[in-house]
């Protein structure tokens, strides 16, 4: 399992487009679950509404999960996803 | 014969096969014959919708940008979303529903938690939700997408017209509007009289979907609507249609001619547009001017707040089409009831009294002062004034003048050429602006009075509600004395008055305006000859105030 922690900076947190980037990211790798977990609350990546319904705003803190047989490139495409656009 | 009435609210008779829009409305059965089936049908409505919205991002990817296209996207991955889809899939198996109804349900749950989160963004998504799950059900019933998918002109039916819809219609198709819902004041009204097409309202569950395809004749005037008229009908619609394009070819004669009565009075007859795109209906109508071009269609239309350049371009290509002829521009007026999602307003429960046009430019100086300055460099390419909507106070008249001399000195520092001595103007449409008429007067360079807003704030009637009929009157004599009270104040303080409002055009009033001593009247531009008409057969002199009694 492979993890990460980010703090969002995207003034209007993990909106529709980027979610739904996101979660086309999150589905390419085969084999591999990411999830994104705020407070407690988890949801898979490439669950497009859960993912917004977490409601992740600017300054929240979001932790990002990969497990499965490609979770090394899954988490950093993820990471490089998540730095360069939230 | 099928007879149906609702209210006539764009003047014309005209024939042509009805064509749905969207069957918002369609009967969706809850109870499934066959379960397997419908998870076929709903399958394969996925894959249609998945089609629909790549060609539509793909489209939007080469006409409206990168950022339009994604949000398409992102709506076609919600129509493969696993929670939607799963919801979706067991309720057709374990309540034995039809998709329509799955998806309906499903679209309605999931929005519903979406438009429960406390962030105004996210409510808004509710309405992609319902947009997605919208798109699968007229899939499933057979209906076209959005749009207009024929070839040849049709009389457009659907419930009604929002205003993010009306801007993909491909005007040229259109040769009527035939709405369930809807009121003089809808959008669908507007547009239609700024095209000058026929159009009835509040047809309700009269107008049915099954119609769709049959040839229909509507009259905007009487609220008609007939399919397969009997030959008494037919023969009166056809007189009827003969008389319209006679009378439109004496109207013809009127281009060219001055907008003067009898006795001399002359009148300004201006028009009302809604984008740069109107310019040739108002410079067809020969109108002398435009007396009211609503700048929201800048905001309306883009993802982002529109860059000044964006905004000066518009401004200056109106003012340069128009030619020395002046061109009143309102800054912004949205609102929650003309919501657009980068402003990020809250919900209001009352919006036509919540923060609004001129309230947001006066708490948001940053997008105010970018429109100004547009506006400013624009007057160096025509005839620009500035209107002030929705103003109340005279300290919001002066703190938008201060607003206008900041802009001016910084574009006197920066050297970009601009008309110091372009007019400032502001909407009468308060009663509380009414009221303070004679100080407002003092301050700027003309009044023009929005009649739909100062009739629903006088009467306490709101403009969108359906139901409110003879209560929503607009001839009311309150209204009318609202507008002498204004116009003897503008006149004393050597100010001149007009009507920007849908009022402006109601020829019955011609005789009132005139005894009122209403300078200037703008109106949609299919309104203008046979206003200019009326106006050079009236008297001036002999016109009572008997309306206001």
């Amino acid at each position: 399992m492979k993890q990460f922690t980010y703090t969002v900076t995207d003034p209007l947190g993990i909106h529709a487009r980027p979610a739904g980037q996101l979660a086309k990211v999150a589905k390419s790798f085969a084999d591999t679950v990411v999830t994104v977990a705020k407070d407690g609350a988890a949801v898979k990546a490439s669950q497009l509404m859960k993912l917004m319904s977490l409601g992740v705003k600017a300054g929240d803190t979001i932790t990002v999960t990969a497990e499965g047989a490609n979770e090394d490139a899954a988490i950093a495409a993820v990471r490089e996803f998540v730095e360069n656009n939230l | 014969m099928i007879l149906m009435q609702g209210k006539g609210v764009s003047k014309g008779v005209i024939s042509g096969a009805l064509y749905f829009l969207r069957r918002h409305t369609g009967e969706i059965t809850k109870t499934a014959a066959d379960v397997d089936a419908e998870k076929a049908r709903f399958a394969a409505a996925q894959q249609t919708a998945i089609a629909q919205l790549e060609a539509l991002a793909e489209k939007c990817r080469e006409e409206a940008g990168e950022k339009t296209a994604i949000l398409f996207e992102t709506h076609a991955m919600f129509v493969e979303d696993e929670d939607f889809v799963e919801c979706i899939q067991s309720m057709m198996e374990e309540e034995n529903t039809t998709a329509e109804y799955a998806v309906q349900q499903a679209g309605e749950q999931f929005a519903a938690m979406f438009a429960a989160m406390d962030d105004a963004y996210m409510q808004a998504r509710a309405a992609d939700i319902r947009d997605v799950a919208r798109r699968l059900v007229d899939i499933l019933q057979g209906a076209g997408e959005c749009g207009i998918d024929s070839e040849t002109p049709v009389i457009l039916a659907a419930d009604d017209l929002a205003p993010s819809e009306t801007l993909q219609l491909d005007k040229s198709k259109i040769l009527g509007f035939a709405t369930m819902g809807g009121s003089g004041n809808s959008h669908t009204a507007i547009l239609a009289r700024t095209m000058g097409i026929p159009a009835v309202c509040g047809l309700g569950s009269e107008l049915k979907e099954e119609y769709a395809g049959r040839v229909a004749y509507i009259d905007g005037e009487t609220g008609k609507m007939v399919i397969e008229p009997d030959e008494l009908t037919l023969q009166a619609f056809k007189n009827k249609y003969e008389k319209q394009q006679q009378r439109k070819q004496l109207l013809a004669t009127m281009k060219g001619q001055e907008d003067v009565t009898l006795d001399g009075r002359k009148i300004k007859l201006y028009c009302n547009i809604g984008s740069p795109d109107d310019v040739s209906a108002v410079l067809s109508n020969d109108a002398q001017g435009i007396g009211l071009f609503r700048s929201e269609f800048l905001y309306l239309a883009a993802e982002d707040y529109p860059s000044e350049d964006a905004q000066f371009e518009a401004y200056r290509s109106v003012a340069a089409a128009m030619d020395g002829k002046r061109v009143i521009i309102r800054t912004l007026d949205i609102g929650a009831d003309k919501q657009v999602d980068y402003f990020h307003l809250d919900k209001e429960e009352n919006p036509a009294m919540g923060l609004r046009a001129i309230r947001i430019c006066l708490n948001r100086p940053e997008i105010f002062r970018t429109q100004l300055r547009a506006l400013y460099r624009a007057s160096a390419f025509g005839k620009i004034a500035i209107m002030f909507p929705m103003i109340a106070s005279v300290w919001e008249v002066k703190e938008c003048k201060r607003a206008c001399q900041a802009v001016m000195t910084e574009l006197d520092k920066e050297g970009i050429p601009y008309n110091p001595d372009t007019e400032i103007g502001i909407m009468i449409e308060t009663p509380a602006a009414v009221f303070m008429a004679d100080e407002l007067a003092q301050l700027v360079d003309f009044f023009s009075v929005g009649t739909n807003d100062l009739t629903q704030y006088t009467l306490a009637c709101d403009r969108q509600c359906n139901d409110l009929g003879k209560f929503f009157d607009p001839h009311h004599p309150a209204v009318l004395r609202a507008l002498k009270h204004t116009a003897d104040a503008a006149h004393k303080a050597g100010i001149w008055v007009g009507i920007c409002g849908e009022l402006g055009a109601d020829i019955s009033l011609l005789p009132t305006f005139l005894a009122i001593g209403i300078d200037e009247l703008s109106v949609s531009p299919s309104a203008v000859l046979p206003l200019r008409a009326e106006i050079r057969k009236s008297i001036a002199q002999t016109c009572t105030l008997d309306l206001l009694q």
